[in-house]
């Protein structure tokens, strides 16, 4: 979208087009043979009351491994689209990771201690880390954000949200 | 005239005050929604779904539509004063519309943006009205065979319309047909390709799907990209608005040829998309200034927006009126009506008048709400993009998370909408397209049904579905559709 943007000369590519490809559809096959060989075991076949639990995922999962087959050919044969270029270059990958590896920490710790604590320190720490907030600015918006969320979620609509399986912070400040 | 009846009885519905305000706040949310990168009309609503629960289902649903009216609106925004489309439709719109904005006449190209838009969604509308009811008649005597025909024509569509490889939308739409069995028979009430996991029983909730595949993976891609804003500031003045007002009727072909093209596409599920490039492209052909496409010109913006809304708009029609939707949003919004009981398809028409006129009428007051919020309130929304990604990336993801957890109230699915997201990321780098996989993952458990239904009452044969004139065209419509991409590949040789 940003033309200035564009990844710089020393950004070395990841990963190439055509082996993301080649990955990807041979994990749909993979999926597709799996749930295809449990939907013929469940009975892909006719019974006395119609067509049995497997019949229909059968033949879907049939679609899915004939439909991979063609890309994976496609693929291998580099004849899918731009497939020398990269996928993913180092300096992307690294501003993805940045977003998905603090993203998979942060659930982590929404099982751990509920929502509230987890979304306060998430998005403090992702402030002053990636955008160079000062800490105090950070804080406050965090909480802020948490307070907004429990008042929103808790008292006006009465959805209760994950408290936290290993200990609830909430119940610290008695609520 | 038993439509215009019915119409001014879903206007009294939709005017009480509570309902006006519900609409309000929908479109203002959904404006925002539509402004932000890694929001967009369906993973927005799919968030919100869960605040809904509580209300009335007419309140809920004239709410959750009106967000869908903001997010097509807010998309417009940030194409002309940033060049960065808030959602795909809006790409087409970034082509003349920046342009616009940089040499000064933002003003100017935001008034038509949300002009066309409005009239593009007022004629889908107006379409609605007098379309939907004789739909939903006819398809009062459709049995499971017809029914089956339509959902196959739906996503044979998807393949003959696509533009990528048919392989990979084939696959795409399979794999969504594949998670939607994972859990419960329906049927059978027997538990199946779960794998031993409990919480595979519940199966995929397509509302995980649709708030990882767009929320999460959309977020992951915009960072790649190092999303900096900066553009054009606007401000709306009344008198720019009237000069765009008196300039507007003069391109009145193109908003037919672009009205027709939205409304299509919108009903057969094409999706306001690649409605809004097909709209651009035709406009650039017929018009006089074709050539100058692209470097502002006033009909390159009238004409991908109208389009837009004219195909988001309609993508209601079908879902309403059978219960089988046109777009991935429409399909958030079937899922809300099955979580307050209500069963979309032609029966909604009989059974429930209050609700579908309700709707109706509310689909008239909310763009009518809706552009006069976005002509008075620009500068507003353009401020939110000046928020630093820094701060709006983990906010969206704590939304995103919320979002997922209300759902079941489990955490399992936060972690499976996490798997999503990266799923998204990848599929969206690689051209896999994700609007006939959720829509497979939303009507897959209906559409086996109905398949199993149909040849379970012809003893397993096959010619059910070439049984009768209305079954065997859909079919063989499907089908034609199906083979598309094989008859033009014949034809390049």
């Amino acid at each position: 979208m940003n033309s200035e943007q564009k990844p710089k000369a020393g950004d070395r590519p990841v990963v190439k087009n055509r082996t993301m490809e080649i990955v990807v559809a041979g994990l749909l096959l993979l999926l597709g043979l799996t749930f295809g060989v449990a939907s013929y075991h469940l009975g892909a076949g006719w019974s006395d009351d119609g067509p049995e639990s497997g019949y229909f995922p059968f033949y879907i999962n049939l679609i899915i491994v004939i439909a991979s087959a063609a890309t994976l050919a496609q693929a291998i044969r580099s004849k899918t689209p731009r497939p020398r270029e990269a996928f993913v270059s180092k300096g992307q990958l690294r501003q993805v990771m940045a977003v998905l590896i603090p993203a998979a920490v942060y659930v982590l710790g929404l099982q751990w201690f509920g929502i509230y604590l987890a979304s306060a320190v998430y998005v403090t720490v992702f402030m002053v880390w990636l955008g160079k907030y000062s800490w105090g600015k950070s804080i406050a918006l965090g909480v802020t954000i948490s307070v907004a969320v429990y008042f929103m979620f808790e008292k006006w609509f009465q959805v209760s949200l994950h408290k936290g399986s290993w200990f609830d912070p909430l119940s610290l400040i008695g609520l | 005239m038993e439509e215009i009846n019915a119409l001014f009885h879903g206007f009294s519905v939709a005017l009480s005050p509570f309902n006006m305000m519900l609409m309000f706040i929908g479109v203002i949310l959904g404006v925002i929604i539509g402004v932000l990168p890694g929001l967009g009309g369906a993973n927005g609503i799919a968030i919100l779904l869960p605040l809904t629960f509580t209300m009335p289902p007419t309140s809920a649903i004239i709410m959750l539509s009106c967000i869908y009216w903001g997010a097509l609106f807010g998309g417009a925004i940030t194409s002309i004063l940033f060049n960065i489309p808030g959602e795909p439709w809006s790409v087409a719109t970034t082509f003349d519309g920046y342009p616009m904005a940089q040499q000064g006449r933002a003003g100017e190209a935001l008034t038509a943006a949300f002009t066309s838009s409005f009239i593009g969604a007022l004629v889908a509308v107006v379409m609605i009205t007098f379309l939907a009811p004789l739909i939903a008649k006819l398809a009062l005597k459709f049995g499971s065979p017809e029914f089956f025909s339509v959902y196959f024509l739906t996503f044979c569509s998807f393949i003959g319309m696509g533009k990528g490889s048919a392989w990979k939308t084939l696959t795409a739409m399979m794999l969504g047909f594949a998670l939607a069995c994972v859990g419960m028979d329906n049927m059978t009430g027997q538990q199946r390709l779960n794998f031993g996991s409990m919480e595979l029983v519940r199966g995929f909730d397509f509302l995980i799907a649709v708030i990882g595949l767009f929320g999460i993976g959309e977020i992951l891609i915009s960072m790649e990209e190092g999303l900096a804003f900066s553009g054009s500031s606007a401000r709306i003045d009344p008198k720019i608005v009237i000069e765009t007002w008196k300039k507007l009727p003069k391109y009145w072909m193109t908003s037919i040829r672009s009205c027709l093209v939205g409304c299509w596409m919108g009903i057969t599920p094409g999706g306001a998309t690649p409605a809004s490039f097909m709209s651009y492209g035709i406009a650039k052909r017929m018009s006089p200034n074709g050539a100058k496409f692209g470097t502002g010109q006033i009909e390159g913006v009238i004409a991908p927006e109208t389009a837009a809304h004219a195909a988001g708009t309609s993508a209601l029609l079908p879902m309403l009126a059978l219960g089988i939707p046109g777009s991935p949003t429409a399909a958030v919004l079937l899922g809300g009506l099955l979580i307050w009981g209500l069963q979309p398809g032609p029966l909604l028409f009989v059974e429930k008048k209050d609700f579908v006129w309700g709707l109706i009428a509310s689909m008239y007051l909310g763009n009518i709400a809706g552009l006069i919020i976005v002509l008075t309130c620009v500068p507003l929304f353009a401020a939110i993009l000046r928020i630093p990604f820094s701060i709006i990336a983990p906010v969206i993801i704590v939304i995103c998370a919320i979002g997922a957890y209300t759902v079941h109230n489990a955490m399992f699915e936060v972690w499976l909408m996490l798997a999503f997201g990266v799923v998204g990321y990848v599929f969206k780098k690689l051209d896999y397209p994700m609007a006939p996989m959720v829509l497979a993952l939303v009507l897959g458990k209906s559409a086996e049904d109905s398949f199993r239904n149909a040849i379970k009452g012809s003893q397993g044969d096959f010619s059910i579905f070439f049984a009768n004139g209305l079954v065997g065209s859909i079919m063989t419509l499907g089908l034609v559709m199906l083979l598309w991409p094989l008859v033009n590949k014949l034809r390049g040789k």
